[in-house]
């Protein structure tokens, strides 16, 4: 992406805000005119003010209540300058983040599964604000800045255009420096981004796993990691700091510059008489102000600089494609009656490696599927088409009768219930984590579902109950109390299909059994694809799939299985044959 | 923050040459007016054109020096706060790195990041402007009314009067603004929570299609974001009109009375203009100040935040005074001994694991079977010592573990979870994480007893695989597998598999165990498992109930006096019976 482009894409986010970006203007300008227009007041004043005995003191009073007036005005246009500008700076910064969070729930689980966390995560909050900072507050410096040189400009064009014309000719030398030195800085601030994000990255990773760090003692080796991209870090923030910290000085020389050229010029233009002392002093007064928005201009270059290298960061994201959103002719699945059906379905999650290939399955409703494999087999694969985690690449699965495309995903996963291996809570209390899906649901409801689960009890050991805050990644319960967790979670959403992916491998047994009998009366009439290793949760499945590469080599009742002396029935006997000591 | 004071020092030359060198500047800046006003006196007056080219020269010469200086101090200002910004950073991680879990999980994990990077970064800017700023802009405003007062000490009480005012405008508004800055603050901790939640829970929350519910959790903290924003704005936003009406102010008093004071003679035209320049000038160098004031309380808040991390102290302590190592070893010393151990998680009231007492001889392999929350991983967690025991003590090869250091004691075990975390990098360093010396044929040789070797073999790039983040690229069974084969290859004394078998399938599981009885014959290997088949013949089973040890024995042992065991064992009966008929 062109950096006009960043810039163009950016400007659009504060559409919405353009009428406060039109009010900062105005009242930039208005705050610009008044500025300026002090430092001719005090000329005013100060020619009134000749020597002993010349002072025209009616004419200062004057001219002074008038430079208070002013300063009032500039004063007030100025605060709501800043008022509108904020405005747009941090609502842009919302809504950008807003997109962003959105962009997180619409990508592909694909796109999630391969970014660093840590990194997505800094694009959302720093990239951001490193936007607002840079662009949207620099825009308004930018916009002062600008009319501030026009208008001096201006002024001192009016008071004495030789004088001003010496001090337009310096100007250019102002500029030059600015670009070269925003040229150079651009690189380090780009790196210095880079750098940044993978140093956010890897704290994540590596504070995130503690447990193995310590328990393989391999604190040093990460720190000597961390100091390494922590040295590069450095190198760059150096380099980037150093290089945008010149352009002040360089510019207050410049402006030393123009400050001692209106000092001789003008000085001879008052011994020639073309100018008055007081015309002298407003135009050293501008000399000083004149360069001031070269400097902010010049500042808001680099922050600019730093704030497309983040903007890039943002659209990057912002640009990945969405999973395929609804047809626009998509039905809600309402009252699923739990059919299910796969026609020639072929998938693969890398066009090299084929996994899924014309795959059929037909499940009547109130059918338990049970899919049994060695593991890579295809079968978290098949739960991923069934929930369109991913879509097909050929072949359709239909859900009661109709293509499972033309269907809203929401409904779609609405009538699926999943417990996952992988155990996921939020940071909030109990009760609104059992209420996840269905966050309207009755206090009844909830505390039948944790009884469902064989929580309920546990619960009401918790110090505060259901109100029991989980913390960070429910970190203060164990495993098996958060999958019972996860448990009741479906349990309150009474979905009419299950899926169950190694739901039940970290409960304890005995817990398991009165988990299983729970679920064994919630699957009563449900349709249920259970992925399962342990075979004695399978056994009352009315059909086992034995999957084996992305195809299904065996299917019947675990009877019949058995019978049938194939791959399941080698993989039923195996799982007595291993000795405890290992 | 007077704390972090200490990373200054090492960089005392920049720290003191740079404000020496911005200072420099700073006075030559304030000659800068003086010269223009006996421009306008003298040269002027007295239509000397010389004298003003000569003036005029000077200003050029005066520049160019404060060119130099300025940039002198602005490289030095780089290197000093980048330094500092970099060797907090190493500390704080290299800190973290020696805490406790019970410490990490305190602060948790995305604030713990924001603060080594974010915080750091703030504070970073604060040295930054220490160094460039603060000597140069109170020197000016100082500088300014020192030269007011040598040109005429009664105007100079207009000076002497608005600066206070200024400052306390300053003050009022910071002491308003900083309330803001830490509820923002909060706020955007809370954001990248819910983010990063997000992106953990990504399959769950789609699954229940509950995007909409995540949306208006992230909407509240991003509105409350932005309305704290928007709120500290308004109040900050008028730090600049009201410092500009009252410098102006202070202007209209200079040519008033200068006015007056003209009139008497006492004071000359040139002099007036240099006066005005001069509060231009301090109004200036305040509004610096002003930023200054903002970007040191933000600091000041970062500071207590690292600070927070550094005055946390590891409850797991490195022995003070390192103990003889017993001379020669019995060979009847157990491997670990439990003696009478009792564990309770900080600021938990309820025993989490109560008086245990065992004792395992070296090779011996050990079941633990309990039901959920039972307190089967606290008990394996305090082998390591992730935690100290609360009550009694824990020995390996005869010494208190609390004798050895961590990393000697860390040495001796590997643990592979259930919940195996692996990193974002290849899967050789994945295996090798243990024992960063491990030949390709310690490597091999873990991946074939873990049975990892036909899958990792069946990548493209095999070894240099690249292992997504949490290893979410790989299946539960695969991930679990390399986490034993790492485990494997730091060629532990004591192996523990806390039900890190329980996403295999029973084929592979059974070909696993198989493999590592063979290959780890003299490991001491403590297996947490749920499947009471997979424990049947261990020397010795620890049987949990509910955080008491519910009995201690073998298979044979427990099944006769341990009921808990028999329950256990009952519940998986129907799998063994099945079993009976099917061969």
């Amino acid at each position: 992406m062109k950096s006009t482009q960043v810039l163009g894409r950016i400007l659009r986010y504060g559409k919405p805000y353009l009428i406060y970006l039109i009010l900062a203007l105005l009242f930039a300008a208005g705050n610009v005119a008044l500025t300026l227009y002090a430092p001719i007041l005090i000329g005013d004043a100060v020619d009134c003010i000749v020597g002993a005995g010349q002072v025209d003191f009616s004419a200062v009073g004057m001219i002074l209540i008038r430079l208070a007036a002013v300063t009032a005005g500039a004063a007030l246009l100025s605060w709501l300058m800043t008022l509108c500008t904020n405005v747009v700076s941090y609502r842009t910064v919302r809504d950008m983040r807003s997109d962003i969070f959105q962009k997180f729930a619409d990508v592909p689980l694909r796109y999630i599964d391969q970014n660093s966390r840590g990194d997505l995560l800094s694009r959302m909050a720093n990239d951001t604000e490193q936007i607002g900072n840079g662009l949207l507050q620099g825009f308004s410096q930018l916009f002062t800045g600008i009319i501030t040189i026009i208008g001096t400009l201006a002024f001192m064009l009016a008071i004495n255009i030789a004088v001003a014309l010496a001090v337009a000719v310096i100007t250019p030398l102002s500029l030059f420096v600015a670009a070269f030195i925003a040229k150079r800085s651009h690189t380090y601030f780009a790196q210095q981004t880079r750098d940044r994000g993978e140093m956010t990255g890897y704290t994540e990773e590596m504070i995130g796993a503690q447990r193995e760090v310590k328990g393989y003692g391999a604190e040093e080796r990460t720190q000597q990691k961390f100091e390494e991209i922590n040295a590069r870090l450095y190198e760059s923030g150096v380099r980037s700091q150093l290089y945008s910290s010149l352009t002040n000085p360089s510019t207050r020389f410049v402006n030393g510059l123009v400050y001692a050229a209106v000092g001789v010029f003008g000085a001879f233009h008052v011994l020639s008489g073309r100018m008055t002392i007081g015309q002298l002093s407003s135009f050293l007064s501008y000399a000083n102000q004149y360069t001031k928005p070269f400097n902010e201009i010049s500042g808001v270059v680099t922050e600019f600089q730093s704030a497309i290298a983040s903007a890039r960061r943002v659209f990057t994201v912002l640009e990945e494609r969405s999973e395929d959103p609804d047809a626009p002719d998509a039905v809600e699945l309402r009252h699923c009656r739990g059919e299910v059906r796969l026609e020639h379905v072929f998938f693969s999650y890398d066009k090299e490696k084929k996994l899924i290939e014309d795959f059929h399955l037909s499940v009547r409703p109130g059918q338990k599927i049970a899919i049994v494999g060695p593991t890579g087999c295809g079968k978290t694969t098949l739960i991923n088409l069934l929930m369109r985690f991913y879509d097909t690449d050929a072949g359709v699965i239909y859900v009661d009768g109709a293509n499972a495309m033309h269907y809203t995903k929401d409904s779609l996963r609405g009538a699926y219930g999943m417990v996952l291996q992988d155990t996921w809570l939020t940071s909030g209390t109990v009760r609104e984590n059992i209420a996840f899906g269905k966050p309207e649901a009755t206090e009844e409801e909830i505390i039948a579902a944790a009884k469902a689960a064989h929580i309920h009890s546990f619960i009401k050991r918790l110090p505060q109950g259901y109100d029991t805050r989980l913390g960070d990644d429910g970190g203060n319960i164990s495993a098996g109390q958060k999958q019972l967790l996860c448990i009741a979670r479906v349990m309150l959403a009474k979905p009419s299909m299950l899926i169950l992916d190694e739901a039940t491998s970290s409960i304890d047994t005995r817990t398991e059994i009165l988990v299983q009998n729970a679920f064994t009366s919630m699957m009563e009439g449900r349709t249920c694809f259970i992925v399962a290793h342990r075979l004695s949760t399978i056994q009352n499945a009315d059909r086992i799939l034995v999957m084996k590469k992305g195809k299904i080599i065996e299917q019947g009742t675990h009877e019949e299985l058995l019978n049938q002396g194939g791959f399941y029935f080698e993989l039923y006997n195996s799982q007595f044959s291993g000795t405890a000591n290992p | 923050m007077f704390q972090l004071i200490r990373y200054l020092k090492r960089f005392k030359k920049q720290v003191i040459l740079g404000p020496m060198f911005k200072l420099t500047e700073a006075i030559f800046e304030l000659i800068v007016p003086l010269v223009m006003a006996s421009i306008i006196d003298v040269g002027v007056k007295n239509g000397d054109s010389s004298y003003v080219l000569r003036m005029g020269g000077l200003m050029v010469v005066l520049g160019v020096i404060g060119l130099a200086c300025a940039l002198t101090c602005q490289y030095f200002a780089a290197r000093a706060s980048q330094g500092v910004g970099t060797a907090i950073r190493n500390d704080l991680f290299a800190h973290i790195n020696s805490l406790s879990m019970a410490e990490i999980d305190q602060i948790g994990t995305p604030s713990l990041v924001n603060r080594i990077n974010n915080d750091v970064n703030q504070l970073q800017l604060a040295v930054a402007m220490l160094i460039r700023l603060v000597v140069r802009a109170p020197f000016l405003v100082i500088g300014s009314t020192v030269m007011a007062m040598i040109l005429d000490w009664k105007l100079s009480l207009i000076f002497l009067a608005s600066i206070p005012l200024i400052a306390l405008v300053l003050y009022w508004i910071m002491s308003r603004c900083v309330p803001f800055f830490r509820s923002v603050q909060r706020h955007l901790d809370q954001l990248s929570l819910v983010t990063r939640e997000n992106l953990e829970g990504a399959r769950v929350i789609r699954a229940f299609s509950a995007q909409k519910a995540e949306r208006r959790r992230f909407e509240d903290a991003n509105e409350g974001y932005t309305k704290e924003s928007v709120r500290a704005g308004k109040i900050s936003a008028l730090l600049n009109p009201l410092t500009y009406v009252i410098a102006n102010t202070a202007i209209i008093g200079i040519i008033w009375f200068g006015g007056t004071r003209v009139d008497g003679g006492v004071l000359t035209q040139g002099e007036i203009i240099a006066l005005v320049n001069y509060m231009t000038q301090i109004l200036l160098a305040l509004i610096v100040v002003a930023n200054l004031v903002v970007i040191f309380t933000k600091a000041q808040a970062s500071a207590v935040r690292v600070n927070e991390v550094f005055a946390l102290t590891p409850s797991v302590q490195e022995p003070a005074a390192k103990p003889q190592m017993p001379s020669g070893k019995k060979t009847d010393t157990p491997k670990i001994e439990f003696q009478n151990v009792s564990f309770r998680y900080p600021q938990s009231s309820e025993y989490a694991l109560r008086s245990l007492s065992i004792s395992i001889r070296p090779g011996e392999t050990i079941g633990i079977i309990g039901g959920t929350g039972s307190g089967k991983t606290t008990l394996i967690s305090l082998i390591p010592r992730l935690f100290d025991v609360t009550e009694g003590s824990l020995l390996i090869d005869g010494r208190d573990v609390r004798e050895y250091s961590l990393a000697e004691l860390r040495r001796k075990i590997a643990t592979a979870s259930q919940r195996a975390t692996l990193f974002h990098a290849t899967i050789r360093e994945n295996v090798a994480f243990g024992a960063p010396e491990a030949t390709d044929e310690d490597i091999a040789k873990a991946l074939e007893i873990s049975q990892s070797s036909e899958f990792v073999n069946k990548l493209e790039q095999k070894w240099d695989t690249m292992v997504a983040q949490g290893g979410t690229s790989l299946s539960g069974g695969q991930r679990q597998r390399l986490s034993i084969a790492r485990a494997l290859a730091a060629k532990p004394e004591i192996l523990i598999l806390d039900d890190s078998l329980s996403a295999l399938d029973f084929k592979t599981d059974a070909k696993l165990r198989r493999a590592l009885a063979e290959a780890e014959k003299d490991t001491t290997v403590i297996l947490v498992s749920q499947r009471a088949a997979a424990l049947r013949s261990a020397d010795q089973i620890i049987v949990l109930d509910d955080g008491n040890v519910a009995g201690i024995g073998t298979h044979a042992d427990l099944m006769r006096t341990c009921t808990v065991y028999q329950e256990i064992c009952a519940s998986q009966l129907d799998v063994s019976k099945e079993r009976g008929q099917a061969v």
